[in-house]
């Protein structure tokens, strides 16, 4: 392996050829600041256009000034990251960027985790010497993201995940000069455009561009009102996520606590998204060995391989870019909408209470399920199945607006009958996770036996695409799994184009699957941090006593009570959905 | 933006010249170069064609129409006028000549006017830069232009009595 030796700040360093000054002195324990550049390890995402120019260094006997980030390092280099010129240079560009900048921290929604901000402080800026024209930009709000691109910094981050991660191609740096800025096509709004909401722009945007509605305020109305039944369901990723807006590590579980603060708020009933995962295994789980079993048969009109369809993002996806395919997809419902559909009817019997007394409000790692809860579909007569949807950052809002200390609350249990859950429903918050739940299930229904084990470790990990084949007692399913919307997007070309063997494939938009979520607290780039999740989320689901969907005894009564069997009528009314050509 | 339904045989142009570069995303500036020449100009649903045929996103595509000042997404006029801002011209008065057009003929750059006759534009160099100021009508080059010439060569066009073969005056 070629190697190379230099000097970073007087210290000498010998680094693998290739190697940029960032990444050569963070390995020495000197962390250059960056504003546009982000680099999520094992996932292959980074963004590095060199565009900010915070990270410039010197480098002894070169004429300017390099940018860390994008320079590689040379046998014998000499670089000081904190020269007067260097420092000089930094906070003249910081000050630039900062002159066009609105310097309303106190009141942006970004405050206290705004990139630009720390910036600000770690340089010790404390005047802006340039004082010139600034941009203004109308502001755009979509059901799901607005974007204030007054706010924008051009670190162009947004595009990369939107273009290159993504692959939807909604967001582009428009205009040149001073007034380029990141726009959707035509300057049009976003929910002109075929924006999936993944909210992925939103979990990487270093400042207060681009963000999620805000709906707390709608939150705290519906509390408030004596005259509502106000019921809160919340995500499997949440839990694993919450703690960290409240300082605690990365990766801990906070089950307990979170159902705590949510009857503290004065929900009526804490319930959890959970048992409506379980839910969707048992419809999805049938669909797919219906499917199966007609194929094997040799009925030429069943499809395969049959996909997931619990995330909205991904939903939109392909009815924007694969329309031609909408009948591929499981017809089953998200968890997020199958439990406000069982929460109007079902719950709403047993409370003896009109659909429209009942608030039914999600707590996502989401941005895309605030627009998912107002698909005409999802509604009967005008009321939504699920009212409010806010994510876990909000969520965090809301404990400490309503002076709740997260940390010292007490662990608590959901209530019943829609707050029991497996362990399947839990692992529906990474990626994996729903298909590995759906294999525990469907090989027990398929075989009439017990699994021989519950982990499943080959279809586990952070691969953007992986594949696994499942003996199901004498017949191998071929299963995919792919997060991110390019990797389904790979995965989407192999069945149009024939080559697809797999049985069933799993596709989460956001990269980990909701754990990276566009709504979880933000990463800031640490890709660790997203690992620590998945792993919190795969320890709660081998904390739990009952790991398979079907066994869940609340699971059963519904079944027993009120839909029948799985895909029933009943069912099919009440929990799957179809999908739409947007392409027109 | 006015919606503008593209005929069958415009969809048919530009899909073939998509295909002409092998409807590559690299080809996206070429690919605009050419149908901007057969259309005069590139809007919103020439666009959207072009993004389909070279799988990209719209947005990429009006990123680089309104990156390079060539392109332009308003109908040019019949005659289309260019004014050379380049260093030479600048300096021997191209911007009087420019105020001078826009004022005869009532629009701003990038404009066309209400008949739809002429359209006004700048450009940096056309490489004739002894002949400064130069400006251009059409594939037509009008060197040494005093801003007192403007009426006149207005007037040309509009009466339809200027020959097409390029010569300088």
């Amino acid at each position: 392996m070629d190697t190379v030796s230099l000097i970073i700040d007087n210290k000498p360093v010998v680094v693998k050829k290739g190697t940029t000054i960032l990444e050569a002195a963070s390995g020495i324990g000197v962390h250059v600041p960056t504003l546009c550049h982000m680099k999520l390890d094992d996932l292959n995402i980074e963004n590095k256009p060199g565009g900010c120019r915070i990270c410039v260094v010197e480098v002894e006997g070169r004429r300017n000034l390099a940018p860390a980030c994008c320079t590689d390092v040379n046998e014998g280099m000499e670089v000081s990251t904190h020269s007067l010129r260097a420092i000089n240079a930094r906070r003249t560009v910081l000050e630039l960027i900062l002159s066009d900048h609105p310097a309303d921290c106190l009141i942006c929604a970004k405050s206290g985790n705004c990139d630009l901000q720390d910036m600000a402080h770690q340089l010790g800026t404390r005047e802006i010497h340039y004082k010139g024209e600034q941009s203004h930009y109308r502001k755009d709000t979509s059901p799901a993201i607005i974007r204030e691109i007054d706010k924008c910094i051009m670190c162009r981050r947004c595009e990369m995940m939107c273009n290159e991660v993504q692959t939807v191609g909604v967001l582009s740096a428009i205009n040149r000069g001073f007034d380029s800025v990141v726009s959707p096509a035509f300057e049009m709004n976003l929910d002109h455009s075929e924006c999936t909401y993944c909210g992925q722009c939103v979990a990487v945007c270093p400042t207060g561009a681009l963000t999620e509605v805000d709906h707390t305020g709608k939150v705290i109305h519906a509390l408030s009102d004596k005259t509502k039944t106000v019921i809160v369901q919340t995500a499997p990723a949440v839990r694993a996520a919450l703690g960290e807006e409240f300082g605690m590590e990365a990766g801990t579980l906070v089950t307990g606590k979170l159902v705590a603060a949510l009857r503290r708020l004065g929900f009526d009933h804490i319930f959890d998204t959970d048992f409506a995962a379980d839910l969707t295994i048992m419809e999805e789980g049938t669909e797919l060995l219906n499917r199966l079993g007609k194929h094997l048969a040799g009925d030429k009109d069943v499809k395969l391989p049959i996909l997931t369809s619990c995330c909205p993002a991904w939903v939109k996806f392909f009815e924007h870019q694969f329309p031609e395919m909408k009948d591929i997809p499981s017809t089953a419902r998200s968890p997020q909408q199958m439990f406000g559909s069982i929460a109007k009817t079902y719950f709403a019997e047993k409370l003896k209470i009109k659909r429209e007394d009942l608030v039914v409000v999600s707590i996502m790692p989401c941005v895309a399920k605030k627009y998912e809860c107002g698909r005409d579909e999802f509604k009967v007569n005008g009321n939504p199945d699920v009212d409010l949807v806010i994510t876990t950052r909000e969520l965090a809002a809301l404990i400490k607006l309503s002076n709740i200390d997260f940390k010292s609350l007490p662990n608590e249990e959901f209530d019943n009958p829609l707050g029991e859950s497996s362990g399947a429903g839990v692992i529906f918050g990474t990626t994996g996770g729903v298909i590995e739940a759906a294999v525990r299930t469907a090989y027990e229904i398929h075989t009439k036996k017990e699994l021989p084990r519950l982990d499943f470790d080959e279809l586990r990990g952070m691969e953007g695409i992986r594949e696994a084949t499942i003996d199901f007692d004498g017949l191998p399913i071929k299963i995919g799994i792919a997060h991110g919307l390019g990797n389904a997007r790979k995965l989407l070309e192999d069945i149009q184009a024939g080559k697809s063997e797999f049985h069933a494939i799993e596709i989460m938009s956001c990269p980990g699957g909701c754990i990276g979520g566009g709504g979880q607290p933000y990463h800031h780039g640490n890709a660790d941090i997203l690992k620590k999740r998945q792993m919190a989320i795969y320890q709660e689901d081998s904390n739990k006593s009952i790991r398979k969907s079907h066994e869940n005894p609340y699971i059963i009564k519904l079944y027993e009570e009120f839909l029948g069997e799985p895909m029933s009528e009943k069912a099919h009314h009440l929990l799957h959905t179809k999908y739409f050509d947007r392409t027109e | 933006m006015p919606e503008i339904k593209l005929a069958e045989n415009t969809i048919q142009l530009i899909i073939d010249i998509c295909a002409e570069f092998e409807n590559k995303e690299s080809e996206l500036i070429n690919v605009l170069h050419k149908v901007q020449g057969k259309l005069g100009y590139l809007p919103a649903e020439v666009q959207e064609v072009i993004a389909k045929e070279l799988k990209i996103g719209v947005a990429r595509v009006y990123g680089v129409v309104t990156f390079y000042s060539f392109f332009t997404m308003i109908p040019q006029g019949e005659f289309p006028i260019s004014i050379c801002m380049g260093t030479a011209c600048y300096v021997r008065g191209a911007e009087q000549v420019l105020a001078e057009f826009k004022r005869q003929l009532k629009v701003e750059v990038g404009e066309s006017t209400g008949d739809g006759k002429f359209s006004i534009n700048c450009l940096r160099c056309v490489g004739a830069c002894g002949l400064a100021p130069v400006i251009t009508v059409g594939g037509k080059v009008f060197g040494r232009v005093a801003p007192s010439q403007v009426k006149e060569i207005i007037e040309e066009y509009r009466e339809g009595c200027v020959v097409d073969d390029p010569k300088t005056v």
